[in-house]
This record gives C-alpha cells, structure tokens and sequence, in this order.
C-alpha cells in the first residue's frame, strides 16, 4: 500500500535580521494509512514547520518552501493551486494546535464555526451541518451539545476548547490530522483526556496522525513510529519501540537519558545533554551536533551524516557513528 | 546526595494559610460580589536544607502560596512562620529585611529579566537595592563569581538577555536569585519553560546549589517526574487545598488519596514498552472553580470512591503512615 503522506527532501527556510534559517533543511518522512507518526524535538528543531510545511501554511514572506515534493494521497500538494489548497486544509487534512484560543475565532459561536467547516467543504445545508455538529461533540466526549453549540470559546475551559478543535479537525473525515503539540497547554489529566480521546478517535475512524511534541511520554503512549528532529534535520527515524530500546543517534540516546523516570528508582543525579543547540543560522558543513556530542569524530566536521539505515529494517540514523552508539544502547539494554 | 537536615524547628511553618481574593462589581461603588478561594487553609512545614514539592495542577493555589511565603500577596488568613517570626501579616517596611533571606525564581526567564538591563546590572541590582557590597569594584567581582557558579561564562556580564538562549536566562535568574546569599528560594516553575536537554542541566545545577550554599526550596512545578528527583518531600495541592503529603519515595511509591493516584497515572513514562501494557482510565471532568467549590470534599465529583458523605464534610489531613498525611474519608 502506497503511504498517505510522503514528504521528498523538503526544504523550508525563512530570512531574518540574523540572516538565513534553514528551518528545515532537507527531510524525508513518510505516513501511512491510520498510522500515528510522532516529530519529536526541542524547539527551534523545525518539527513545528516541517508539518505546517505539508499544509503550505509557511508566513511568506518571511519563510518560504524552497525545494521538496509533498505528496498527499497520490497528489503533489507543492503543484495545487491556493484554491485547491483551501480544499484541502480542513478537509482532507485536519488540523489540531497548541493553543485552542488562538486558533478558534473568538467571535463567532462554537456551533458556527464547526457548522462553517461543513459547508464549505462538504457542501451541507445548514440543517444537516447543525445535525452533524451535535454528532461530533457526541464524538469528542462533549455532552449538552445544543447548549454548548450557543457558546462562545471563552466560555469554554482549556480542555474543553481542544475538543472543539478535534471536533472541527474530525468534521469532514480527513485522512490525516496534524496535531501541533495538542497538549502542551493543558494539565497532566486534561492532557491524558485528550490524548486518549485522539488516540481512540484516529483508530476507530482509521484516520493518520502526526503528533508534533516535545514529550518523550507522549510519543512513547500514542505513536507507532517516531522521527527525531535536531537543528532542522531529521537525525534519526523508526518504530518508537526499536528508537527508544536501541537509539542509534548520539542525541536520541542523550534525550532519552536527560528525562527522569517515574517508574524506575530515582537516580543520583541527571545526565544532560550538555551545551546549547547550534544557532541556525550559523551552521558549518558538519553534523550540527558534533559540539555536544561525545561520539564525534573527523569527518563529523567536514561533512552531514546522511540518514541511513541502522540496526533494524526501517531504523534510520544520521550518524556517521551509529554503529559505535548501537554497541552502547545495546549493551545497556 | 541531598542534605537532609532534620533540624528540631522547622525553617518555614506554615499554619492555616488563607488567600482569597475578592471579586468586585461595579466601577464607582465597588460591591463585593464573592471570593477566589485560591488557597483554603493550608498546613505544612519546610526543614532546613530540605527540598518540598508543591504539586498540583491549574489553579490549585501552588502559586498564590509561593506568593504569599515571598509576601507578593497579604494572605487573608492564617499564619507563615519564618524562621519563628510570623511574617504573614508583617508590614511592608519590614519586608526588606526578609526579601534577603528569601529569595524565587521565576519560571519564565523571559519575562522576569529586564530586556534593558545587561546581566551584569542585572546581578549588581539586588546588592545595591539591599547595600551589600557598596564597593563597586567587589560588586563586579561577585557578579564574576555568581556566574561562575552557575556555569556561565563571564563575557555574559556584558550581554543583554535577548542574547542568549532560555537556559542561559534561566542561569541568569538564578543567579539574581542568590545575589543576596537566600536562605530559603521559591523556585516557582522553574524548569518548566526548558527544552528536555537543557531542564536536566539546570536541575543539576539547582541540586549543585542547594548543597554548595545550604539552601532551602520551595520547589513549585507541575512535572512529577522532576518533582520526584529534586523533592525529599512533597505536597499534592487541588483546588486550595493539600490532599497528601509525604516524603518523596513515600508519595510516589504509595500514593493513597485517588486524585494522586489519578495524577500520576495521567503522566506517559518515555518507554512503548512500559506503555503498550499499561491501561489507565484518565480521571473524568474538569478542575471546577476556586469561586464556587464542591462542598465537602472538593475533589468529590471527579472522585472514582466518593461516597455521600464526601459532599458533607471536608476532610482533614489524617496521618495514615508516619509521616504520610492524606485527606481523604475512604483511605487507610
């Protein structure tokens, strides 16, 4: 089966004062029908533009798409017109942010903005939209859905608020949501509400998820696979259970350790990742990793590691050492 | 290893503590229209050299607390012992005085340092609010020294903060936090807004301190997992109030009140294999208003054991296990 989603070498980057930011700066990933594929890294790693990229929603100026192929269900979204683009955002792509308060719009009622949705995509009158909204709320856990369809978002809670965005994400059956750190904002039991909600949604509608996320609890819950963003690259991709059992990327293996654990004995002290992450805007030739990075050797500092197959079939790292990191997680696990 | 010094009289006593803020109408005559019980009458006590979690989430008063020990807020009831000395009520000329012996950090080094200011005045601001080190030449050399030990380069004396990253702000912050030698440091969120790699980094560094210097925190924060790491004991707030207490290993190894257990079944341990077979239920419904709460028990209606007779009678904090407080009717 051919995958949902296939992003080609994609470049983004956006000029500023300090000069240019690669944002991203050359990654392939690909998702799969109803699959759950998670971005992970810190900020400024370019996992918030590498899916806002696929929707073509980069602020032009200052960013821009330079190269790269994005395909979606078999069409290159890179060659679509704006019109049809509007088609597809919201439609055949779902979208789910930080911050529920921004992205809905303040003035108009919950109802009309989930009912909007419905018209404009799938052409429904205004009857049968207002039917099908008291359905979704149904859907996302939201009970007295006529009374809150009435309402404003600031009448709503935090929680509360992500449930209308995943009502709104889920209204014309999309294929794929992308959900930029859905729950960042929210409370530790709000947070586990909503994902649980999402993960049981995505699997009984069969739909595809990219969860972007800094969280390393949260990927290893709800994705099926994980791509590992650093200073705009993609270091390191695979089934979560093989990344986080047996990382083949120096840097995966320190963010892993950096976390304390709550379900093995408390440790003496931490193991950081040491220094600071690179400024994007001045990168060398080498791996940007190399100044925090204790495997590091020569040719670390002349040219990129590619990402490469490592370890298991399907196991990509870029690490010129990932044989010699593979010895060490191995041996630890 | 941490310090644990089981001094006989506390360093913080905490007795009752009450902060409610009234709601008003009206712009001429303002009416008093009702009350934020952001936090309902609390009790703990910090040890000298001990660490003592505050966790809780949203709006269960973890903050208005910190507030009230940094004496940001007049609490409207109760009492806060520092020291021996009841500073809940002290009048503001007298809070000078104690502003050098208790001391935060924020949790967003953004905004909590001046974007005008370079991080050498930064640091030299506190001494000369306070008149410690009126020699200028000794101030510099102590700004040098702050940073040193909070493992920044000295050249950072020069640079503003929108120059450096957040958790070398963060640094920052804490440096300014231990201008004026502390006793005693809120540490409201104080990791919260860092990126993985660097919290670490600055969890040790807050560890490397607190031996070095002999202090003592309040650590405020939302994450249990560093919360477990840096806390000898730790105190669960919701809604106002503490629902337990205990020593850290204590807390995290036997939680016995449901929202604690509730709390930390809601946090995904980084392994897909640990996860895949752990199935959990998140706790239903929402944390209701600190304006309006739940009668009895406030934790009632989101409660998986409630019975009747948590809606009529609040429950105290019981010691179930030496030294494990747990206000709940329907445990131990």
């Amino acid at each position: 089966m051919p995958p949902l989603l296939e992003v080609r070498d994609l470049h983004t980057e956006f000029r500023t004062g300090a000069g240019i930011v690669r944002a991203v700066d050359g990654i392939s990933y690909s998702v799969d029908p109803g699959e759950t594929v998670a971005i992970v890294g810190e900020s400024g790693s370019g996992k918030s533009v590498s899916a806002l990229s696929v929707m073509r929603l980069i602020p032009d100026p200052p960013g821009r798409i330079v190269s790269g192929e994005i395909l979606f269900a078999g069409r290159d979204v890179m060659q679509l017109t704006e019109e049809e683009m509007r088609e597809v955002r919201g439609g055949d792509i779902g979208m789910v942010f930080q911050e529920p308060m921004t992205s809905l719009n303040p003035v108009l009622t919950i109802g009309r903005q989930i009912t909007e949705t419905l018209e404009q995509h799938r052409g429904m009158d205004r009857a049968a939209a207002h039917q099908r909204a008291i359905e979704l709320l149904g859907l996302v856990g939201i009970s007295d859905a006529a009374r809150r369809l009435k309402q404003y978002p600031h009448q709503l809670s935090g929680g509360m608020r992500q449930r209308i965005m995943i009502a709104i994400a889920l209204a014309c059956d999309p294929k794929l949501i992308i959900a930029d750190e859905p729950t960042t904002a929210l409370d530790v039991t709000i947070q586990a509400q909503i994902l649980e909600l999402m993960k049981d949604l995505t699997r009984r509608l069969n739909v595809a998820l990219i969860i972007i996320t800094h969280n390393l609890g949260v990927v290893a819950r709800y994705a099926n696979r994980v791509n590992v963003m650093y200073a705009g690259r993609l270091v390191e991709s695979g089934a979560a259970a093989e990344v986080y059992h047996n990382p083949r990327h120096p840097y995966t293996m320190a963010l892993l350790r950096s976390v304390p654990r709550l379900d093995r004995p408390r440790q003496e002290r931490l193991d950081p990742v040491e220094g600071q992450p690179p400024d994007l805007t001045r990168l060398d030739a080498g791996c940007s990793f190399r100044p925090r990075c204790r495997f590091a050797v020569e040719t670390c500092a002349v040219m990129r590691p590619p990402l490469e197959q490592a370890g298991a079939p399907g196991h990509l790292a870029a690490c010129f050492q990932s044989a010699v990191v593979g010895l060490e997680t191995g041996a630890a696990a | 290893m941490s310090v644990t010094t089981r001094d006989a009289r506390p360093l913080l006593e905490v007795k009752g503590l009450r902060m409610h803020f009234p709601i008003t109408e009206g712009l001429v005559t303002r009416k008093l229209v009702g009350e934020v019980k952001a936090v309902d009458g609390i009790d703990f006590t910090v040890r000298r050299g001990e660490t003592l979690g505050l966790v809780g989430e949203s709006g269960c008063g973890k903050t208005t607390t910190g507030r009230c020990i940094l004496r940001l807020e007049r609490p409207t009831g109760g009492e806060i012992l520092y020291d021996g000395v009841d500073i809940a009520k002290m009048e503001r000329k007298d809070l000078l005085a104690l502003r050098r012996r208790i001391q935060v950090i924020f949790q967003d080094p953004y905004s909590s340092l001046n974007p005008r200011m370079k991080v050498g005045d930064i640091l030299s601001e506190p001494m000369k609010v306070h008149g410690i080190e009126p020699d200028a030449g000794r101030r510099t050399a102590r700004v040098r020294d702050l940073l040193s030990v909070c493992g920044l380069n000295q050249r950072f004396a020069d640079r503003y903060p929108h120059e450096m990253s957040g958790g070398q702000r963060q640094r920052v912050g804490i440096a300014r936090a231990l201008a004026l030698n502390p006793e005693f440091i809120v540490c409201d969120e104080a990791v919260s807004a860092l990126d993985v790699s660097i919290q670490a980094q600055v969890v040790n560094l807050l560890e490397d301190l607190r031996e070095q210097f002999g202090l003592t925190y309040l650590f405020i924060a939302h994450d249990l997992s560093v919360v477990r790491h840096l806390c000898q004991r730790v105190a669960v707030m919701y809604l106002g109030r503490i629902v337990e207490m205990a020593d850290s290993d204590e807390l995290f190894g036997n939680p016995m009140h449901p929202y604690t257990q509730a709390l930390l079944a809601a946090v995904p341990v980084p392994d897909p294999s640990v996860e895949m077979h752990r199935s959990f239920r998140p706790v239903q419904g929402e944390v209701p208003s600190p304006i309006n709460p739940p009668s009895g028990c406030v934790f009632h209606p989101r409660c998986a054991i409630a019975v009747a007779g948590c809606k009529e009678t609040r429950p105290e904090l019981r010691e179930l296990r030496p030294g494990h407080f747990v206000a709940c009717s329907e445990v131990g």
